[in-house]
C-alpha cells in the first residue's frame, strides 16, 4: 500500500519509538525517502523530544535535594516506616 | 541499527536489561533492609528518583515552589508506607503514582474545589494533532539550551499542554519511562498513553516549530545523522 502524508503523521509517535511493525516501517521509511514535508517533520519532532530530554530544560530547584533530604531525615527520625 | 529512544539514553538493550535487573535486586534487599530498621537506607533507596519525584508533580503543579513541596510529601508518604509496596510494580513506578497523587490533592486544594477526573476531560478536535507542516526545518542543536529563552520556551509549550497530555508526556518522554509503566501510574490503559503521547508530541511540534524557524541556524539533517548512525 502507497502510504499518504497523513498515514505517516499518524503513526510518527510510535515510529519515533520503534514500535511500529516492521512492514508498516519500510513503508513510512519508503514514504521518508521521497517527501520533503514528513521528513522534516520527523526531524523537528525528534528534536523537540531531544531538546527537551535535556535536563537543562526542565532544572531541578536550587537546593532541592538538599531540602528534600533534609525533611525526610528529620521523618526518619521520627518514626519507623509503615 | 538502535532504536532512537536507546540512542536517546546512550545505552544498549543489554546494559539496559543488566542494569534494571540490578537496580530492581539492589532495590529490593534496600527495602527489605528498611524495613527491618535500616531506615536511614531510605535515602540511597530514593536518591535516583529525585528527578521524577520532582517532575511528576510539576506536571501537574506548573510551579516550582507548590512541585517541590508535592515532591516532598510523596517521599515522605513513600517512607511511611513502603511496607505496603508488593513489588508487583516497580517501584519507580509505585513512586511516581504516589507523587502524581500528592501533585493532585495540593491542585483540589488549591483550588478548592474537586477537580474533574481526568477521563473525562475533553480531548479536543482532530485537527489540533495535525503536524506543523515544514520544509525548510532546522535543526536546534543542544548547545543552544544554555540560552534562557530557548529553555523557556520549551518549558511553556510544556506546561500550555492540556493536562492529560501533559502528564503523560511528563512520564514518557521526560523521565524516560516505558509505555507500560507510564500507564500503570497513571491507571491507564496503554493504548490511551499512546494516543495521548502521539498528541502531545505533535502539539510541541507545532508550537516549536516556529522557534526554530527563526532562531536555529541551519543545520539540515543533524539530529537525524545523530539518532540513526
Amino acid at each position: 500500500m502507497e502510504l499518504n502524508c497523513k498515514h505517516v503523521w499518524a503513526h510518527i509517535s510510535e515510529y519515533i519509538d520503534g514500535t511500529v511493525d516492521a512492514k508498516l516501517r519500510e513503508e513510512i521509511e519508503r514514504h521518508l525517502e521521497s517527501c520533503g514535508i514528513c521528513s522534516a517533520i520527523l526531524d523537528s519532532t525528534r528534536n523537540v523530544l531531544v531538546l527537551m530530554a535535556d535536563e537543562r530544560t526542565f532544572e531541578l530547584p536550587l537546593g532541592y535535594s538538599e531540602r528534600l533530604h533534609e525533611r525526610l531525615e528529620n521523618e526518619l527520625n521520627a518514626a519507623a516506616p509503615g | 541499527m538502535k532504536r532512537p529512544d536507546e540512542m536517546r539514553v546512550g545505552r544498549t538493550i543489554e546494559d539496559g536489561i543488566l542494569s534494571m535487573l540490578t537496580g530492581r535486586t539492589n532495590e529490593k534487599e534496600l527495602i527489605e533492609r528498611i524495613l527491618g530498621g535500616e531506615k536511614e537506607l531510605f535515602h540511597e533507596l530514593i536518591r535516583p528518583y529525585e528527578r521524577m519525584v520532582y517532575l511528576s508533580c510539576f506536571s501537574i503543579l506548573k510551579n516550582a515552589t507548590e512541585a517541590e513541596d508535592a515532591a516532598q510529601e510523596a517521599v515522605i508518604s513513600a517512607y511511611r508506607h513502603l511496607g505496603s509496596f508488593r513489588g508487583d510494580a516497580k517501584f519507580s513506578t509505585w513512586l511516581v503514582t504516589i507523587a502524581m497523587n500528592q501533585g493532585r490533592m495540593r491542585l483540589r486544594k488549591a483550588k478548592g474545589v474537586m477537580l474533574e477526573s481526568i477521563d473525562e476531560v475533553v480531548e479536543g478536535q482532530e485537527g489540533e494533532y495535525t503536524p506543523a507542516p515544514l520544509t525548510d526545518w532546522r535543526e536546534i542543536p543542544l548547545e543552544a539550551l544554555e540560552r534562557k529563552e530557548l529553555r523557556e520556551a520549551l518549558r511553556t509549550a510544556v506546561s500550555e499542554l492540556p493536562d492529560i497530555y501533559r502528564q503523560v508526556f511528563a512520564l514518557r518522554d521526560l523521565q524516560d519511562m516505558d509505555i507500560q509503566e507510564t500507564a500503570t501510574a497513571l491507571g491507564l490503559s496503554a493504548g490511551v498513553v499512546k494516543v495521548r503521547l502521539h498528541r502531545a508530541r505533535i502539539m510541541l511540534q507545532k508550537r516549536l516549530v516556529g522557534y526554530a524557524k527563526t532562531t536555529a541556524p541551519a543545520r539540515r539533517g543533524f539530529f537525524r545523522r545523530l539518532l540513526w548512525s
